[in-house]
This record gives structure tokens, C-alpha cells and sequence, in this order.
């Protein structure tokens, strides 16, 4: 079976300074996939890349049998990619709720508001809050809610656990595991090593703009030593 | 004679009055120009022109097709606002790429050519345009006379702008527009057609300037340089508010407005600098202006 996402040879650049070199990877539907890699290496470049956000992109993004490469930033979503983005990008002058019922629903099959607050108890609590009033933790909750409610099939998420709480990033992790069980595909950026193989099925490792390693969570352990290596950690 | 701080007090009430007037013609063109700017981050020279273009849409239709006052509120401000998508679509967002000053350059640029255009079409001097007869005349309050169509002025601009207010504060569109403001990219990602969006809201603008237009038309003249006039003072009023904060835009509109008219029963001299002396307080002590969000 073709894959949900494959991406070939994918180059992308910010002004004159050449990014992503070649990167080569493929997510199947129902998988989870996170991309390890040091700062700097293009990481989010290749999320925001493949989302669309970054224009100046060579290559080719496939996602479900279609060619991305001149869908407008505006029809990504309604071609059922979804982003939350490393900032979160949670609206002040919206309220929680506000934030929730944002994103344009673009396909049957998302959640309802009610499963929604059923697993995002603490949003129905401070639905009136302005958006940027939340914590950390709940203000990721809420990025990733409202990418929930639209039926988007690929969730794309850029280091969902930075800077928060273990007890957030745990649950974090659990929320990932219920999507998955509902056959959502996850292709997230993370730089916590612990949690990323607690949810991850494969793993690229990035560096220097491209992929330079690919295997499943299996293989991690006789992997440790190589990635402590590339990774600083 | 009743009076108030010795002054009688009829000439306080009625200058209260035009106060309130010419607030309303503030808070309905701050308004325009505060939405524009916080969505657009376009400084909108030509939203005295757009006002100017309101009036002469409504006398235009009256002469050449016999259209009346209560038509041409509603279509002048279509006719004007639809101009300005075109304008938005063909030319504006061309330049969001560029220095915010390229935007402002353009609308001025855009302003005088239109004002350059009807001077040459129709002169530089005003022309009347009545007040409709349903709002003729006047009433006794008793301690006051009241012109009908000021009144009417009065209340249709306050529920204009709670609308706008209403639309942009309580409406899925109105979320569209605040969260664009915020974070357009984003927004984009999401899935909403932002430059439709930045289209509509400069459309918006240009109705709201219009709409104000056709509603000044029967009380000042009709004139080219009518929105040229207003617009300086507009643009300190929107100082003051705070660019970009709506409801900033719609209460500092009618502040000023009274502010006006009072100081020309207190201080008549001060009458016509009083709001930029506003201006400068304002901007020595809180630069942000007094609804602004930050700094």
C-alpha cells in the first residue's frame, strides 16, 4: 500500500540559506513518527515544509496519492494535513472555546466537541478564558484539540512537549496513544528521547538538512549509543 | 436663563449636540481605519476619500438615477466598499510584502487621485444635498431645539458601530479576523482563505467610511475635500484609542467628539486644536494610546 505521506528529495530554503537538502522520508497511514535530530538540523523546516507555510520548496510532497507541491497554504488543511505548531500559536483576543471552534472542520470523521472536552476535561473548565490565560501545558491541549475537531488525517506536531511539566507530558503522551488507537497518523518533532519512544512507532534521525537514519521503536535500544552520539544527549 | 459653569445653558446642550455629532462621524471613520489597520497592518490614507466617495455616491444616485436617501445608505456604502475590494485585490495586496510604508504611500497616493478626480469633475465647492423629508424639521426638548437628522445621525452611527463591534467580537468571522490579526500564517494552515479575508475587511472599511459619507452628506456639503478635512482628525482620534483596538476606536471617537464641542463652549479658540493637544498628552504619557494593547 502506498504510504499517507511520502516525501522525495524534498529541498527548501529561507531567503538564500539553503535548508532542507534532499530529505527523503514516507509515513504510513496509522503510524506514529517522530524525527530526532540536534538544533538546527531542519526539523521544524521540514514540518513547516511539507504544511506549506514554506514556499520556497523543491521536490516532491505526495500526500495521499496527491502532489502538494502547488496546493495553497489555505487548502492544506482541507486536504487533511493538520498543524500544531511549535509556538502553539494559541490567539489572545480569542477565548478557549473561541480557539477550539477555529480551525474550519474539513472532513467527516473528527472528534465532537464532546469527546473533545471528554478528553480535555480542564478546556470545558476554562472554555470562557481568554486563550493565552491557560498554562503551558493546557495551552497544548488546546493546539492539538482543536486540529482534532477539523478530521484532518495526518496530525503534524512540532515538539509538543517543550517546556512543560513530566505530569503534562504524560498525559500528553496518552492523549497521542488515544489517537492512535483511532488510527490517527502522528509525524511529530521531539526532543524528549523518553517520550517520543513511549509513543513513537519509527524514527528518522535528521542532520545537516536530510534523513540519515530510519527504524522502527524495535531497534532503539541497540541504537542508544549511536544516537547519544548524534544527538549530544 | 438656566446656567451651567455660567454659561447658558442651551448653548452647552446644543454644542453637547454637535459634539455628539461630530463624534459620531469620528467613532464611525476611526472604526473603519482601526479594523483595516489591525488586520492589514495598512495605514488607510484614503479613508477620507472612501467617506468622500459615500456622499457623492448618494448625490450622484439622486441625480442621475433618482435614487433615494434611504437607498443610497444602503447601496452607497455597497457601491464604495465593493471599489475598495477592487482596489484591495488588484493593487493593495501587492505591497503586504513590502515596508508597512508602501501601503501608506499607496493609499495617499490613491486619495489624492480620487479627490484630484472629482475636484476636476465637479469643483472644488460644495453642493447641497437635502435632508430627506421624513427627517425634516426639528423637535422642542424643552430646554433645547433639536434637528430630526442630527438625532437620527446620532443613533444610526452608534448602531453601526455596536454591529461592527457585535460582528467582529461575536461572530465566527469576526474569530477568523481577530485570530488573522494575530497569527496569519497560521490561520492560513488552518484552512481560511486569508487573503479573501483581507479583502472582505478592507471592503468593510471603505463601506463603513461610505456609510458615514452618505449620513454627513445632508448635514456638511458635498465636496471633494470633505474627507480630507475630517481625515487629519480622524487619524488623532485613532492615535489616541490606540491603533487597532476597536471598541478603543468607537469610545475615543465619541469622546473627542464632546470634548470638541465643549471646549467651544468654554474655550472657543482652543476648539480646533483641542483634540490634538488630546493627541500629545496621550502620546507623552501612554504611547500605546489609551485602549492600545501594548507599546
Amino acid at each position: 500500500m502506498a504510504p499517507l505521506l511520502q516525501v522525495s528529495n524534498l529541498n527548501a530554503w529561507y531567503g538564500e540559506s539553503h535548508v532542507l537538502h534532499g530529505v527523503d522520508m514516507t509515513v504510513g497511514e496509522g503510524e506514529t513518527i517522530t524525527i530526532l535530530g540536534r538544533n538546527g538540523v531542519g526539523k521544524t523546516t521540514t514540518l513547516r515544509t511539507i504544511v506549506g507555510i514554506i514556499r520556497e520548496r523543491k521536490g516532491e510532497i505526495r500526500f495521499a496519492g496527491k502532489d502538494m507541491a502547488n496546493v495553497p497554504l489555505h487548502k492544506t488543511a482541507h486536504n487533511g494535513i493538520g498543524f500544531v505548531p511549535e509556538e502553539r500559536g494559541i490567539f489572545s483576543t480569542l477565548t478557549v472555546e473561541e480557539n477550539l471552534m477555529l480551525p474550519p472542520v474539513v472532513a467527516e470523521g473528527g472528534m465532537s466537541l464532546e469527546e473533545i472536552y471528554e478528553l480535555f476535561p480542564n478546556l470545558q473548565e476554562r472554555r470562557s478564558s481568554p486563550g493565552t490565560k491557560l498554562s503551558g501545558g493546557e495551552q497544548q491541549m488546546l493546539a492539538i484539540a482543536r486540529i482534532l475537531r477539523t478530521g484532518v488525517k495526518l496530525l503534524i506536531l512540532d515538539e509538543p512537549t517543550e517546556g512543560l511539566a513530566p505530569v503534562i507530558v504524560q498525559r500528553i503522551g496518552e492523549v497521542l496513544k488515544t489517537l492512535k488507537e483511532r488510527g490517527m497518523t502522528v509525524l511529530l518533532v521531539e526532543q524528549n528521547f523518553r517520550f517520543a519512544s513511549r509513543v513513537a512507532d519509527r524514527f528518522y534521525l535528521m542532520d545537516h538538512g536530510r534523513m540519515v537514519a530510519n527504524f522502527p521503536v524495535a531497534e532503539l535500544p541497540g541504537k542508544m549509543d549511536m544516537l547519544h552520539k548524534v544527538l549530544g544527549v | 436663563m438656566t446656567m451651567i459653569f455660567g454659561i447658558p445653558l442651551q448653548a452647552f446642550l446644543g454644542q453637547l449636540l454637535i459634539g455628539l455629532i461630530n463624534g459620531s462621524f469620528y467613532a464611525l471613520l476611526s472604526l473603519g481605519l482601526a479594523v483595516i489597520f489591525g488586520l492589514l497592518r495598512v495605514i488607510n490614507f484614503a479613508h477620507g476619500a472612501q467617506y468622500m466617495l459615500g456622499a457623492f455616491a448618494a448625490m450622484l444616485m439622486l441625480e442621475y438615477f433618482g435614487i433615494n436617501y434611504w437607498v443610497a445608505l444602503i447601496l452607497g456604502p455597497i457601491v464604495v466598499g465593493l471599489f475598495g475590494a477592487v482596489i484591495e485585490r488588484t493593487m493593495l495586496s501587492r505591497l503586504y510584502n513590502l515596508d508597512p510604508l508602501y501601503g501608506l504611500l499607496f493609499t495617499f497616493g490613491l486619495a489624492l487621485a480620487i479627490e484630484g478626480t472629482f475636484r476636476y469633475l465637479y469643483g472644488a465647492a460644495g453642493q447641497p444635498y437635502s435632508v430627506p423629508a421624513q427627517l425634516a424639521g426639528g423637535t422642542n426638548l424643552g430646554f433645547m431645539f433639536l434637528p430630526i437628522y442630527r438625532g437620527w445621525v446620532v443613533v444610526v452611527s452608534l448602531v453601526a458601530c455596536i454591529g461592527t463591534w457585535l460582528l467582529i467580537e461575536k461572530t465566527k468571522l469576526g474569530a477568523y479576523l481577530r485570530a488573522a490579526t494575530e497569527n496569519p500564517v497560521l490561520v492560513q494552515a488552518f484552512g481560511v482563505n486569508v487573503p479573501v479575508l483581507l479583502t472582505l475587511t478592507y471592503g468593510l472599511g471603505a463601506a463603513l467610511a461610505a456609510f458615514a459619507g452618505v449620513l454627513a452628506a445632508p448635514i456638511y456639503q458635498v465636496s471633494p475635500l470633505m474627507g480630507s478635512n475630517i481625515i487629519i482628525v480622524v487619524f488623532a482620534v485613532v492615535v489616541v484609542g490606540g491603533m487597532g483596538s476597536i471598541m478603543g476606536a468607537i469610545l475615543t471617537g465619541y469622546m473627542l467628539g464632546i470634548a470638541e464641542g465643549l471646549t467651544k463652549v468654554f474655550y472657543p479658540e482652543a476648539s480646533n486644536i483641542v483634540i490634538f493637544v488630546i493627541m500629545a498628552i496621550v502620546l507623552l504619557l501612554r504611547p500605546a494610546g489609551l485602549f492600545g494593547r501594548d507599546a
